[in-house]
């Protein structure tokens, strides 16, 4: 009896996260997808936001999401090699595997902080789209570092004796056998970090983000860019014609959820084919 | 021969990237809010304003800093009392956690020790793709579906209170303590499961008096690292969570959580205005919490790892 009560309470209480995944892409289908039209997608906001589309902050919010992954992905590429590949048992290992989890922990508006301070003023970036990039790197860190360690570590020992027993140098044998092993795993964790990166707010929204739309789309690395989820939080919080720029709110989001979804399940089913394509 | 180890050294030196970057995060925050913390030390009470910052500005003692005015741009006179913030963060955090917790643990255990193996795909499932959604996009959410529901529900003048934001946050803090929470189920050997039966104890007497308590180290590491979530998010509470910036502890009015003040500040403040570098020291106290919360978490996590493979081997 106790038993029945605990279980199909607990069984109840397990359904509040899908009740809520389940209301807020149904709400977000159904408010935004009328919104959405080929001029919509691809023209210039008019009107202060009342009309018009959203194309300048699609193209913000591609540049700072492929940015970030270009400044981000070398370092942490290597990071996770010397992880997986070269690092044995040790002080240092244990100092930067600290080191990738307290910055995982780290809040996000503390990186916008940072990005003011560093890249802004510090290296003069000026408010840019360098600046905004820089930022969401730092931010992309620990999340590409992980999935590439993993990713590496996913390769058999074999593969790496093989090599090593061909004669190849360590780095040789990383370079031919390993990475390219590796890489479907690496590629995965990196559509993931971007679509973590893209939706990201508080890290662009001091250092990148222009709120004068008349230069919209951006001209070179260190102009200002608009992007997805910012321009949301400005036609929710600043723009004094909140009620009319509603429809164009609601596209926004769907707008951005679509990337993130596709985004995401681009990395799932990408996932699972390398999974099932492993022979070994 | 010296060449060989070249590629090692250079990958070493890569890889100290997380820390430099922890290094400077670091450095730029307490950099920028030093300034302003130097000033409210080394200025005696009552000494006037102090053209320091290009802008007039009565200095303050630190033990000013943690009072309940928050008024850092005025013409009279400026107030930099972050408590207001501090506790609009505690409040809506603890309010989240009372929602994420049970909910995230009942989902762990259900889905852990009584669902079928399948219902395991699916709620992964579901906890990767919430985990995916946007913070603004809880954000927007809260702010035009749940707070009209919430203002509704609880007889309330407007729906941007702290309690909208703990109920946006406890979705977004869901995830990250179902999942590990259930990851620290798994970890449990099942030699205690099957002790527990053969004892004589039913299924929910072994889930409540063997398993829990082997895995609590690992479910409290999960609540912590949760609740370090919720300290650290800014859209979601921007959005719903009132802002204004009025000591109170309660759960139902509009409150202004450390994120949110920073994000909303920053605008407007004059760069190298005390209103600017308060803004890194309240950064710092976020910093600060963030950072002993996911080492709290660590900890659990590393005890219990460390118990079990004692336990086990």
């Amino acid at each position: 009896m106790i038993q029945t009560t605990a279980f199909s309470l607990l069984g109840l209480g397990s359904l509040f996260g899908f009740f809520f995944l389940i209301l807020i892409l149904v709400w977000i289908i159904k408010q935004g997808a009328p919104a959405i039209s080929w001029e919509f997608l691809t023209s210039k906001p008019l009107d202060m936001d009342r009309a018009g589309g959203i194309a300048p902050m699609i193209l913000g919010s591609v540049y700072l999401t492929l940015g970030s992954l270009l400044v981000a992905l070398p370092f942490a590429l290597g990071s996770a090699i010397w992880l997986s590949e070269y690092a044995w048992k040790g002080w240092w290992v244990r100092a930067i595997r600290i080191g990738v989890n307290t910055l995982a922990g780290v809040p996000s508006i503390v990186f916008g902080l940072v990005g003011v301070g560093l890249f802004v003023v510090a290296l003069n970036f000026g408010v840019s789209l360098l600046s905004g990039a820089c930022t969401l790197a730092m931010l992309s860190l620990p999340i590409l570092i992980r999935a590439s360690e993993e990713a590496l570590r996913a390769v058999p020992r074999s593969f790496r004796e093989g090599s090593l027993a061909l004669g190849a140098t360590r780095w040789t044998m990383i370079r031919t056998v390993v990475l390219p092993t590796a890489m479907p795993g690496i590629l995965t964790g990196s559509v993931l970090s971007m679509a973590r990166a893209i939706g990201e707010t508080a890290p662009i929204w001091f250092t990148a983000v222009a709120f004068s739309m008349n230069q919209p789309y951006p001209t070179s690395m260190l102009s200002r860019v608009t992007a997805l989820p910012t321009h949301l939080l400005y036609l929710t919080q600043y723009n004094p014609h909140y009620n009319e720029t509603k429809p164009i709110q609601y596209g926004t989001v769907f707008v951005l959820m679509i990337v993130v979804t596709l985004l995401n399940l681009t990395a799932i089913v990408w996932r699972t084919r390398v999974r099932r394509k492993k022979s070994w | 021969m010296k060449n060989r180890n070249v590629d090692r050294y250079v990958f070493f030196a890569i890889a100290l990237i997380s820390l430099v970057t922890l290094t400077l995060i670091i450095y730029f925050i307490f950099a920028q809010a030093t300034p302003f913390l130097q000033k409210m030390r080394l200025v005696p009470e009552g000494q006037g304003t102090v053209e320091k910052w290009g802008e007039h500005f009565t200095p303050t003692k630190l033990g000013d800093l943690f009072t309940g005015k928050w008024q850092p741009e005025s013409d009279v006179e400026e107030f930099f009392g972050m408590l207001p913030m501090i506790v609009g963060t505690t409040v809506v955090t603890l309010g989240a956690m009372l929602l994420a917790i049970p909910f995230g643990l009942s989902a762990a255990v259900f889905v852990g020790e009584i669902g079928p193996r399948w219902l395991k795909d699916i709620f992964k499932a579901i906890l990767e793709l919430l985990a995916a959604v946007p913070s603004i996009v809880y954000g927007f959410f809260g702010l035009i579906f749940l707070s009209p529901y919430v203002r509704e529900a609880f007889g309330l003048i407007g729906g941007k209170t702290g309690a909208t934001a703990a109920i946006i946050l406890s979705i977004m803090a869901l995830p990250t303590i179902a999942s590990l929470a259930e990851d620290a189920l798994h970890a449990v050997p099942n030699a205690y499961r099957e002790a527990s039966m053969a004892l004589g104890a039913t299924k929910w007497q072994t889930i409540w008096r063997t398993i829990i308590p082997a895995a609590s180290s690992g479910i409290i590491g999960a609540g912590i690292l949760g609740m370090g979530r919720a300290v650290g998010e800014t859209m979601a509470v921007l959005f719903v969570a009132g802002n204004a910036p009025f000591l109170t502890w309660n759960l139902f009015k509009s409150l202004r959580p450390i994120t949110s003040g920073i994000a909303l500040d920053m605008l407007e403040a004059v760069r190298g205005s005390a209103h600017y570098h308060s803004l890194f020291a309240m950064g710092a106290v976020l910093l600060l919490i963030a950072l002993v919360m996911n080492w709290t978490a660590e900890w659990f996590h590393v005890r219990l790892l460390r118990r079990q493979g004692v336990r086990e081997g």
